[in-house]
């Protein structure tokens, strides 16, 4: 195994990334809005933008979706218990001794057996449960009808700020983790370029070089 | 040559009509054209001549105008007249159905049977939170009536069908006025020192056959002079029916306002058989029809959406016209468009309290006290004597409430309990029932007089100078409640006091410009306009989801800090990267 200098997000992963977290940058500060916790824009415009975001993030989910089922993008995704003791053991003591991290990325996984378990649960828990009770909300037009008291909406609308919250408090320890380790610049800038030095096996190394996916030079050194 | 020949023609055909047989007088066609030599001779025949009628008819030469009679030109009109009912009869000599069509409106009965509940409502039958009732104080409260002589509602007003006031609709010399306590009729030549007319303005004798003479639509100040004085001052009772509607900026009043679409009442309170749209007993909810009707289409509804349909909200955003449409099943249009009443400068009255009329000052003279200036630079009463202390208040934030436009009232001899404030109107509709909106009220606070013995609210005898009893001339309570139960033949053993009350009058008028409506946030945010309204979600505030969500937030923010200080204890700041 060799550590190597490789394209790991490709140019639709890191777009996926990022217009993902602006756009739930800009839903969380509408939505704030709307929940009264500042008053930096008006309501009306708050509910059109957090609308129209949300709209086109769904979108993007679809897109990103897609594209995770063609390119087998969805296993990284999928968690498992191998190591996950020993991260989190890590995480509960031994980032505290100095110790290094257990887990070495490999181009298979790239996160590791914890990382993969928040984000599943992220994309199988939260974001359904914010896009369900959203769209439920949105089209609240369609259905009051059925909805005398505002029973159902009452509901809706408290799921709805909850998952909203539970996903900016993941977004704090996600932050919070870049700044462990290497450091919060180096955890970002693989986002942004698309490499990251990853474990390779020599098939892997010779697949790579020969298809122009890995780099001479690395981006930083230790 | 055309042109000559028909005047030839006019001419032998009007001298024939002149002096021709009775049956003559059915020939359709009038002249057109009347030569001048032969009209002073055709003018001194009887007016029952028709030819005679006809000779002020217009000429091909004047100007088109817009109806076909002209009121001005009418011999019958001009009188004299020594009263209001000789006035009637000349117009029932043309409009015969008039008189009976307007004896058959809520206007002339002061009587309303509410289908919805059974009861039978109208001014001639209920108690209000203001003067508190007509009976025993007709000819002071009846000078509103749409009629003349109305002096005891124990009975129903007069059948006489020239009994019944045209002019106070359709006079349009702006002279005609009715007496404050001549039971409808408009002062005359000599009128009282100090009498006043319905406005409270000073009374000078109405030249009757001037106002004969100019009698058209009514316009808003025929609908005005009653309705924007009811309770017995300007916009006393109603809250957004002030005499700022004669012309109003168009900030009081979108509709109204010279700048804006300068309608009269009646552009939404349509008439048919002198019965008009429009109702605070009943009020119009929804117009199912708004949107499907066709321009000119008959309507019998005073709702927004008559005209303006149920999804009235365009761009420029058509994501926020969209949601604001969504709003339209829950709220009244006037919820979001009458951000406050009693703008433009006149104050209403907000709350009256009987209870502390009667006191003298040292000298045992009744006192005036006026300690409210209103915007337009008008003191106003807060306390007299006559009628105890009151409130006023101007851009007043309504009263939010779902109602189906039913009122249900407590009415003479309903039971009240004198632990609770007594609402003398309770407004009917369920939370989220389809037919009901939230509607703006003004509501009104009193202090009333009811019967310790059998917890009814009581009638006050207040108007009546010289007989005894009544409460403005002679302060004394015991005398004008017993006068006033007596007056209506309703048991009462002489023990009283005073409850608190409600009174809810619907808020429907001084709809403002578009750019004024309220802002979402006046409703969505932490306590805002709608925080007591049952059966509807409105977003906006933090919610119990947003309070565990934000618990969880900080729960995380602590988490990371207390490890990222941890981290900062440890041997070595950081270990390998976390993947």
């Amino acid at each position: 195994m060799v550590e190597r200098c490789v394209k790991v997000y490709s140019r639709f992963n890191r777009l996926w990334h990022w217009s993902q977290a602006g756009s739930i940058m800009l839903l969380f500060f509408t939505g704030a809005r709307i929940m009264g916790l500042h008053a930096l824009m008006p309501f009306g415009l708050a509910v059109t933008v957090h609308s129209l975001v949300a709209m086109a993030l769904l979108v993007l989910w679809v897109f990103a979706t897609f594209w995770l089922f063609t390119t087998h993008g969805w296993k990284q995704f999928i968690p498992r218990l191998t190591g996950f003791l020993q991260v989190a053991r890590f995480y509960a003591y031994g980032v505290f001794k100095g110790e290094a991290h257990p887990y070495s990325k490999t181009l298979e996984r790239r996160h590791n057996p914890l990382q993969a378990g928040s984000y599943f649960a992220l994309k199988m828990l939260l974001f359904p449960a914010i896009w369900v009770t959203g769209l439920a909300y949105l089209s609240y037009g369609f259905w009051d009808s059925a909805d005398g008291q505002g029973l159902w909406l009452t509901i809706i609308a408290n799921l709805h700020v909850l998952a909203g919250f539970a996903i900016a408090a993941f977004v704090v320890a996600h932050l919070y983790l870049l700044t462990i380790g290497h450091g919060f610049k180096r955890h970002v800038q693989p986002m942004i370029t698309g490499y990251d030095r990853i474990d390779l096996n020599p098939e892997e190394e010779a697949y790579l070089e020969q298809k122009g996916l890995v780099r001479a030079t690395p981006l930083y050194k230790d | 040559m055309k042109l000559s020949a028909l005047r030839v023609s006019v001419r032998v055909a009007a001298a024939w009509l002149a002096l021709g047989p009775g049956w003559a007088q059915d020939a359709p066609t009038a002249p057109q054209e009347m030569p001048e030599a032969a009209a002073p001779e055709l003018g001194a025949q009887s007016h029952s001549d028709p030819a005679t009628r006809a000779a002020n008819a217009a000429q091909i030469t004047d100007p088109v105008a817009a109806l076909t009679a002209d009121h001005s030109k009418f011999d019958i009109l001009k009188g004299p007249f020594a009263s209001g009912p000789e006035v009637t009869a000349a117009c029932l000599s043309c409009h015969t159905e008039a008189s009976n069509q307007v004896m058959h409106s809520v206007h002339w009965t002061w009587t309303y049977e509410n289908a919805a509940t059974g009861q039978t409502l109208g001014k001639a039958h209920e108690l209000n939170a203001f003067c508190g009732n007509v009976a025993s104080n007709e000819v002071r409260c009846t000078s509103c009536h749409v009629g003349y002589g109305w002096d005891d509602v124990r009975e129903a007003a007069p059948s006489d069908p020239t009994m019944v006031d045209c002019l106070v609709c359709h006079d349009s010399s702006g002279q005609y006025a009715k007496q404050d306590n001549l039971a409808g009729h408009p002062p005359l030549a000599p009128v009282a020192e100090g009498a006043k007319t319905i406005t409270g303005a000073k009374a000078t004798p109405v030249d009757l056959a001037k106002a004969a003479l100019s009698v058209g639509q009514p316009s808003r100040e025929n609908c005005g002079n009653c309705h924007f004085y009811g309770g017995g001052g300007d916009n006393v009772k109603h809250g957004d029916l002030s005499s700022v509607l004669f012309d109003p900026p168009r900030a009081v009043d979108v509709h109204m306002s010279q700048d804006g679409a300068n309608m009269a009442c009646e552009s939404c309170h349509v008439s048919d058989k002198h019965v008009l749209a429009g109702s605070r007993y009943e009020g119009d909810v929804i117009d199912p029809h708004g949107a499907d009707r066709m321009p000119g289409a008959a309507r019998d509804t005073a709702s927004c959406t008559s005209c303006h349909t149920d999804a009235p909200h365009k761009g420029p955003n058509p994501l926020l016209a969209m949601k604001l449409n969504d709003h339209t099943d829950t709220l009244a249009c006037q919820s979001c468009h009458i951000p406050s009443f009693a703008r433009g400068g006149v104050a209403t009255k907000t709350a009256w309290d009987w209870s502390t009329a009667g006191r003298m000052d040292e000298n045992g003279k009744p006192i005036k006290e006026h300690g409210y200036i209103q915007g337009n630079g008008a003191e106003l009463h807060t306390y007299l004597s006559t009628k105890g202390d009151f409130e006023w208040g101007e851009n007043v934030v309504p009263h939010y409430a779902w109602s189906n436009g039913v009122m249900r009232y407590t009415l003479p001899e309903t039971e009240i309990d004198p632990t609770q404030v007594v609402e003398i109107n309770q407004i009917q509709g369920a939370p989220g029932s389809p037919d009901a909106r939230i509607f703006p009220f003004k509501r009104m606070e009193g202090r009333q007089a009811y019967d310790t013995d059998r917890n009814v609210l009581l009638f006050n005898h207040v108007y009546g100078p010289g007989d005894g009893t009544a409460l403005w001339a002679y302060f004394d309570w015991e005398k004008s409640l017993k006068a006033g139960m007596e007056y209506v033949g309703l048991e009462y053993a002489g023990n009283y006091d005073f409850v608190n009350t409600y009174m809810y009058w619907p808020i429907a008028h001084q709809v403002a410009p578009k750019e004024d409506a309220l802002d979402c946030a006046a409703c969505h945010a932490q306590d805002g306009r709608m925080a007591n309204i049952a059966g509807v979600y409105v977003p906006g505030g933090l919610n119990i989801g947003g309070k565990l969500g934000l618990v969880l937030l900080v729960l995380a923010a602590l988490g990371v800090a207390g490890h990222g200080v941890l981290r900062l204890f440890g041997r070595k700041s950081g270990g390998h990267h976390h993947g």
